[in-house]
């Protein structure tokens, strides 16, 4: 079967971004941008069920920028066979990318797409589903054991709570939680070998996607700011302090 | 003006995450409606009916809706959507799961855990970790969110007075089956919606010497969390995980031990009304957030501030 990861360029994650001055988003300008953690999962699982034989070929699909193409790089460094950009200059939500990756997966036809739970930067935790929804395929979030089948995906989630595991009929949307696996390390032949990987690109016209949002972002702030707090120097004065000052005990 | 809340239940019990989107809907304006969506759950409806500012519940009851599977409960919320303008559901591990399939359907965008109401199109979400905030306006004809529970407090459990309707169920999706759940049992507070929560991290060391919290959350009627560290080690169950993947909280105390208080653990915590570092290393960036630090090993400070309390 073939397999698809899907793979966001976003600011690294040690990076402490700061807002614009006026407002208008996050200053990602010279920051050091990187593969979403959560999709360096969900690739490395697609590269893991081809190593196990349950998968034939892995096709790792980004949306954006024609920078996106690094992060495709990155993931045929990880083992995937092939990428495909779906390059656009439009800042994409959502909605759109599940579109335009619904029309790579028409194309494509695979048998499993897998997916990050969430992209860090717009946190927005939507993607992987609107994708399962628009293709009318089941679908299994947060992701923390996939074991594949005959004709279905057995997939251990977590939830509030603790784990439940589901069963899908394939094909199926897949998305990666934290625990699903520890990806690995890209190495220095892989990264050579990657560059001589087939990379396509596609764009959202040739798709028959409108990549404009109906959403849109009147402004971004500063979270507020807490009161500068208070090293106490023992114990007997933290009590004292939670007691009587911030009167929560 | 409707607004539909997609309650979070377990079949017996509402969930108070749904209390807090139903404020959420308040504040919207117009009036509240009530989906509950399982099976053997008319208990979980009448306690939404008892829910202050509910105006009606919906109960669709039957064996598909039993576990909250994404097709079926999607469907589920679809077959009744199309007589609100705004669709609400907690941002929960089940919320997330299905708010984004219905949005898709509906072909609008979704707006996730949101944590303010400007107007009835306008909101407001943390982005990046929390470390941003934006606020957004939908054109979308219908408004499909995920509501963040700390962002708003709970409507009264009791004190309403809202009909019971029930509505047809779905036919089973056939696309995926529930096979199991493994849950864990504990007899404190919900993490999500404790007073006060003891996180332990890194320094811990173990998951034996991580017991060394059970005395002091005792004490204080509190949940446990841990940050990711602490849970990639073994030291603490996934679900107590606090951050930006894990759980968000804001209790009005939150004391964490042994934590250096990375962004994404930040994004899960900093909501919180008083917040206490315990930890060893002066620098930690925890202490950047804490409103009472103290520099000290926790083997010594824990049991000290457990027998002082």
């Amino acid at each position: 079967m073939k397999v698809i990861a899907a793979v966001k360029r976003v600011v690294d994650y040690n990076v402490n971004v700061r807002v614009k001055a006026d407002q208008s988003g996050v200053d990602i300008g010279n920051v050091k941008m990187s593969m979403n953690p959560f999709d360096e999962i969900a690739v490395e699982a697609a590269v893991r069920l081809k190593e196990q034989g349950a998968a034939a070929e892995v096709v790792a699909v980004s949306c954006g920028t024609a920078q996106s193409q690094e992060t495709l790089r990155t993931a045929l460094a990880i083992g995937a066979d092939r990428g495909v950009l779906v390059q656009t200059d439009v800042a994409l939500q959502p909605l759109e990318v599940a579109k335009l990756l619904c029309a790579v997966v028409r194309k494509e036809s695979p048998s499993l797409v897998i997916l990050g739970k969430q992209a860090i930067d717009d946190d927005a935790c939507q993607t992987g589903q609107m994708l399962a929804a628009l293709l009318g395929w089941p679908q299994a979030t947060n992701a923390s054991a996939i074991e594949i089948g005959a004709g279905t995906a057995r997939v251990t989630r977590e939830v509030d709570g603790g784990l439940e595991v589901v069963e899908l009929t394939l094909p199926a949307i897949v998305t990666a939680d934290l625990r699903l696996n520890e990806p690995r390390y890209v190495t220095l032949p892989n990264i050579m070998k990657a560059k001589k990987k087939p990379l396509d690109t596609e764009t959202p016209e040739g798709l028959g996607v409108d990549p404009a949002s109906r959403l849109q972002t009147l402004r971004v702030e500063e979270p507020a700011g807490r009161a500068p707090g208070v090293k106490v120097a023992d114990v007997a004065a933290l009590v004292d302090k939670l007691k009587n000052e911030a009167k929560v005990i | 003006m409707t607004t539909l809340v997609i309650a979070e239940h377990d079949n017996a019990q509402l969930k108070g995450a749904t209390l807090n989107a139903v404020a959420a809907a308040a504040k919207i304006g117009g009036d509240v409606h009530v989906l509950v969506a399982g099976a053997n759950a008319r208990a979980v409806a009448d306690q939404a009916a008892q829910a202050a500012g509910v105006a009606k519940v919906l109960l669709a009851d039957a064996p598909q809706l039993a576990d909250g599977l994404a097709e079926n409960v999607a469907a589920q919320v679809l077959a009744v959507a199309s007589s609100y303008s705004h669709i609400l559901f907690p941002a929960t591990a089940s919320g997330k799961n299905v708010a984004p399939r219905v949005a898709a359907k509906l072909d609008v965008a979704q707006i996730s855990d949101i944590i303010g109401v400007e107007s009835a199109d306008t909101f407001q979400r943390p982005i990046y970790a929390g470390n941003a905030i934006a606020t957004v306006q939908s054109a979308d004809a219908v408004k499909v969110i995920t509501v963040r529970t700390t962002g708003f407090d709970a409507v009264a459990a009791q004190g309403g007075s809202a009909s019971v309707e029930d509505v047809a169920a779905v036919a089973d999706s056939g696309l995926s089956t529930f096979v199991g759940r493994e849950v864990a049992k504990s007899d404190r507070p919900e993490l999500a919606g404790a007073r006060v929560v003891v996180s332990g991290g890194r320094g811990l060391g173990s998951a034996e010497n991580f017991k060394i919290l059970d005395p002091l959350a005792d004490k204080l009627g509190a949940a446990l969390g841990a940050s990711r560290a602490a849970v990639d080690a073994g030291y603490a169950p996934n679900d107590w995980q606090v951050g930006q993947t894990g759980k968000i909280v804001a209790p009005q105390l939150y004391v964490a031990v042994g934590i250096s208080g990375a962004i994404q653990h930040l994004a899960g915590m900093k909501d919180s009304k008083v917040i206490v570092a315990i930890n060893k290393d002066p620098e930690a960036p925890i202490f950047g957030v804490a409103d009472y630090g103290l520099v000290g090993d926790l083997f010594q400070v824990v049991p000290e501030l457990t027998n002082a309390l």
